[in-house]
């Protein structure tokens, strides 16, 4: 089996990492890293509980070849809270206001919401359900999740 | 998983390069939201991925004697671009409703293209915006018309060492205006049941048709121009029934071949393109008067 080294930065911090080639970065956060926040749901870039952020932009950890991660930064569900554990105000949002059931889509919805709101601070509910439209939940609480998201971007937290 | 080599380049020589030495042991990919998608399924890769993530010189897009835009353009970008959105409106209606967010933040416009699939978005618009394909390999550059590159499902003209550069589409689009429908069961995360495009170029007082473009998608083993309706449309003065005839044209085998599949029945894909081609005609009509 070949493997790569590859060196990035993850939540802040410098790492390296030496998997398999044919490793995902989803993976790689999993296995090797043991941050296990980004699910794997489907496997095949539909249903977004493997949503991280990788330089700004929100994308499908499953589909992202490790090989490709080299000199990029990666932001995770893992790297949002305060240090001393004080949650993200996402993280509140969807505590505050049950958007949590299963809680098996959460943490690719925060990620898909983040990316938005770090680029529009203000975005319109249609800008919002854009962002979420590659993030299935099962339990179909989305009504509360764009609440959640909608609340925040308002700075109502 | 079967192992295999990943390799960036980060010029287009290199890539050239590179497809030439490992010959047909090695594949492309660029977003990667179809290769990975298929190795994951069937278990099987290529000898040596060949990536082009790293060519960040053939991501544009550009007006100057005619639009360019360069293969690893993301769909996103063409969804963010507002010279794409008000020129180029039937290819940003596309690019807007490939996957989500987060394949459109990988996915690219070259990628769509050679992939080839019956049902690739973009491949409708570029088709009625009459765009080239600008590919290059160790012999040089060639430009192939869009409206030739497809030779069968999932198959294109490109040589196994040849790179899609870009696409350039024609610059004289003052009086078009263009149109997309991707006819879906939801709003997101789908492939289209049909897609249809039209491109429609207008007279000064825009009464009459000049020169229409009719593109369907998932209506043939691959994306086809529908030209026996667009011929119908040329220098018709615009009209309810005008439209409506070219739609039928458009959904009849003179034009198509469309099939049953597991995702929709024949007869209900021929409707949609008779319905919608008179519909995507007016919406172009209209964005030629607000051009």
């Amino acid at each position: 089996m070949k493997k790569v080294s590859v060196c990035f930065t993850l939540n802040g911090d410098s790492v390296t990492a030496e998997v398999p080639v044919t490793w995902s970065l989803l993976k790689t956060l999993r296995e090797y890293f043991e941050l296990t926040g980004a699910k794997e749901g489907c496997g095949v870039g539909e249903c977004g509980c493997c949503t991280v952020i990788v330089d700004g932009d929100a994308v499908n950890s499953c589909l992202y070849p490790i090989p490709e991660i080299e000199g990029r930064s990666v932001v995770t569900v893992e790297g949002i809270a305060g240090k001393e554990g004080t949650l993200h105000p996402l993280q509140k949002a969807f505590l505050e206001n049950n958007a949590v059931q299963c809680g098996f889509c959460t943490s690719g919805m925060i990620m898909s919401a983040k990316a938005l709101l770090d680029k529009n601070p203000d975005p319109a509910e249609e800008d919002i359900r854009t962002s979420l439209s590659g993030n299935f939940c099962r339990c179909t609480g989305y009504v509360q999740i764009i609440e959640a998201v909608r609340r925040v971007a308002k700075g109502n937290t | 998983m079967q192992d295999f080599e990943y390799l960036m380049p980060t010029n287009l020589d290199q890539a050239i390069g590179l497809l030439k030495k490992y010959e047909n042991k090695a594949a492309l990919i660029a977003g990667g939201t179809d290769v990975m998608v298929k190795i994951g399924k069937t278990r099987k890769a290529p000898d040596v991925l060949i990536s082009l993530r790293r060519l960040s010189a053939l991501r544009y897009i550009k007006k100057n004697g005619g639009y360019h835009i360069g293969a690893l353009t993301t769909h996103r970008m063409l969804e963010q671009s507002t010279l794409v959105q008000s020129e180029l409106s039937a290819l940003h209606d596309a690019a807007s409703q490939v996957g989500s967010v987060q394949i459109r933040n990988v996915g690219t416009l070259g990628g769509n293209i050679c992939n080839a699939a019956p049902s690739a978005d973009t491949a409708g618009p570029l088709l009625v915006l009459d765009a080239t394909a600008v590919l290059e390999g160790p012999l040089g550059r060639r430009r192939v018309p869009l409206k030739e590159f497809f030779t069968g499902t999932y198959r294109t003209v490109r040589k196994p060492d040849e790179v899609l550069v870009e696409m350039e589409i024609p610059e004289d689009l003052g009086r078009y205006g263009s149109a997309y429908w991707k006819h879906t069961r939801r709003k997101a995360m789908e492939l289209p049941l049909i897609g249809i495009a039209v491109a429609l170029k207008l007279s000064q007082d825009n009464s009459q048709i000049l020169d229409s473009r009719i593109a369907l998608t998932v209506a043939a083993p691959t994306p086809i121009r529908a030209y026996p309706a667009e011929d119908f449309l040329k220098g018709k003065v615009i009209a309810d029934d005008v439209l409506k005839e070219a739609g039928r044209i458009a959904s009849s085998a003179d034009c198509c071949t469309i099939r049953t599949s597991l995702r929709c029945e024949a007869w209900y894909r021929e409707e949609i393109v008779r319905v919608f081609v008179p519909r995507m005609a007016k919406l172009a009509a209209e964005r030629v008067k607000n051009r």
